[in-house]
């Protein structure tokens, strides 16, 4: 099914939203990846805030490459999302109702959706080009000195997106290719 | 005997970079234009359509394809008669990814150690593979390599009575376990023979092959095309969301080896396989 999903993401959408569904959001993210997540989970573990209030939103495992002048933003699809695995958990346990990448999940992160009434979304993985065109703004927030691994706010449009593990713990991943095996 | 002054080869290595990441050589081109015309899952004929309108953003907008440029890897083949003038050739060739990646907007993903993961911030140092050939010309070849599928490719050292059985199971459990992490349709490059670091180079090398080739020879243009129909088998599909069209291409390449051994190794590459080759 085709909806149109605003962010941050509501608990009634995230709940609402079936593996399989293709979303298209609109609306602020967040972008972080390995680098990001490492200093995140360190700050936790040494009982200090996180930059930003992860509350409600939506991460994008992006790694953009440099801006062009008078662009908005490099190439800026999904980088794999299992090197995140380690960290979601603890991640979706304080709030996080989202995460966009590609690639397949560990059972402690299904857990952790399902637990959650959280979402785990797949964009198209070598599609930069066309993803860069939905963003519309980006700033960075955090860790600028990480470079393309920054955290950075990003306001998108109609950024297309396939739910991958919904909140009842369905995984398209382990099913898709069954109609298709010969 | 030939004088050449690296500056060539920087100048070369630069431009080649920006243009690899922006451009797919039209063989893949090809490639990806088919799978769309043979993919049979509806959600996997929109994500190649989606693939190929990036293709075209990319390349008319310049807009890196991926945003993953990856390290680059550099083969280059240096004529016996060639003599290096004005610097050294690998400065030469880091100066040339230096500049590429810097001036044309290209994303810096290399660390400077594998441990302490501090970014080097021009994407160098190059991954550089050198070989000595007859004559006296210089041949590059430029393979960006993103780590998504990367990260999927797998060695084996099987045992020789194993045999060609051994070489398909290998292969196909390494596909299937890349799964969506590689960002399927994907390009499989197969090195079978030599020694655990030669087999894997072969694998490498094969990646960078136009993938509208077969192997030379005879049995192993036909383990190409029976693995290709094997993976296709698979359902994973475009983007792992289920489909046929799972590879694009098998590439294979061989080397003899120990009485002892039968290496294989397997090198994912996604469907944003770059390759650009130059002779100077
Ligand atoms: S695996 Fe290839 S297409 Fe996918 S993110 Fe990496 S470089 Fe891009």
């Amino acid at each position: 099914m085709d909806r149109h999903i605003s962010l941050p993401l509501s608990d009634a959408d995230a709940l609402s939203l079936k593996a399989g569904d293709y979303v298209y959001l609109t609306g602020e993210l967040y972008t972080a990846r390995d680098a990001a997540h490492k200093r995140m989970y360190d700050a936790l573990n040494e009982g200090k805030e996180l930059p930003v209030d992860i509350k409600g939103q939506v991460v994008y495992y992006l790694g953009p490459t440099p801006a062009r002048p008078g662009h908005v933003i490099g190439s800026a699809g999904p980088t794999t999302s299992s090197r995140m695995d380690k960290y979601a958990p603890r991640l979706l346990d304080l709030g996080l109702k989202g995460m966009v990448g590609k690639g397949k999940r560990t059972q402690e992160v299904i857990d952790a959706v399902v637990r959650n009434g959280a979402v785990y979304f797949a964009a198209v993985g070598g599609a930069g080009a066309l993803l860069s065109k939905c963003i519309k703004k980006a700033e960075v927030v955090a860790y600028d000195d990480l470079g393309t691994e920054a955290i950075r706010r990003l306001q998108v449009e109609n950024l297309p997106v396939i739910v991958v593990i919904d909140s009842a713990g369905t995984n398209l991943y382990a099913t898709a290719a069954d109609k298709w095996r010969k | 005997m030939r004088n050449i002054d690296v500056s060539e080869i920087t100048a070369a290595v630069r431009e080649m970079c920006i243009e690899v990441n922006h451009k797919l050589s039209p063989d893949m081109v090809g490639k990806l234009t088919d799978a769309r015309e043979r993919e049979e899952s509806p959600l996997g004929r929109q994500i190649l359509g989606q693939l190929i309108e990036n293709m075209d953003i990319a390349r008319e907008e310049m807009i890196p394809i991926c945003q993953d440029t990856g390290m680059a890897v550099i083969f280059l083949e240096v004529g016996q008669d060639v003599h290096f003038t004005g610097g050294d050739i690998e400065d030469a060739v880091n100066q040339g990814v230096r500049e590429g990646y810097t001036e044309g907007y290209l994303r810096k993903s290399v660390v400077r150690d594998p441990i302490d993961r501090v970014n080097t911030g021009d994407n160098t140092p190059a991954v550089i593979h050198y070989s000595i050939v007859h004559g006296e010309g210089v041949k590059i070849t430029l393979a960006p390599k993103g780590f998504g599928s990367e990260n999927m490719s797998r060695l084996f050292m099987l045992k020789p009575a194993q045999g060609i059985e051994g070489v398909k199971e290998a292969v196909i459990a390494a596909v299937a376990d890349a799964g969506p992490n590689a960002c399927p349709p994907m390009v499989v490059g197969v090195g079978v023979g030599g020694t655990f670091e030669k087999c894997a180079l072969l694998a490498k090398k094969a990646l960078t092959r136009n993938v509208n080739e077969r192997s030379k020879i005879p049995y192993v243009a036909e383990l190409e095309k029976e693995l290709l129909e094997k993976i296709n088998c698979l359902g994973l599909g475009p983007g792992g969301l289920g489909g046929r069209m799972t590879a694009l291409n098998v590439a294979v390449e061989t080397y003899p080896t120990h009485i002892a051994g039968l290496p294989v190794a397997v090198n994912i590459c996604c469907h944003v396989n770059r390759h650009i080759s130059r002779e100077i």
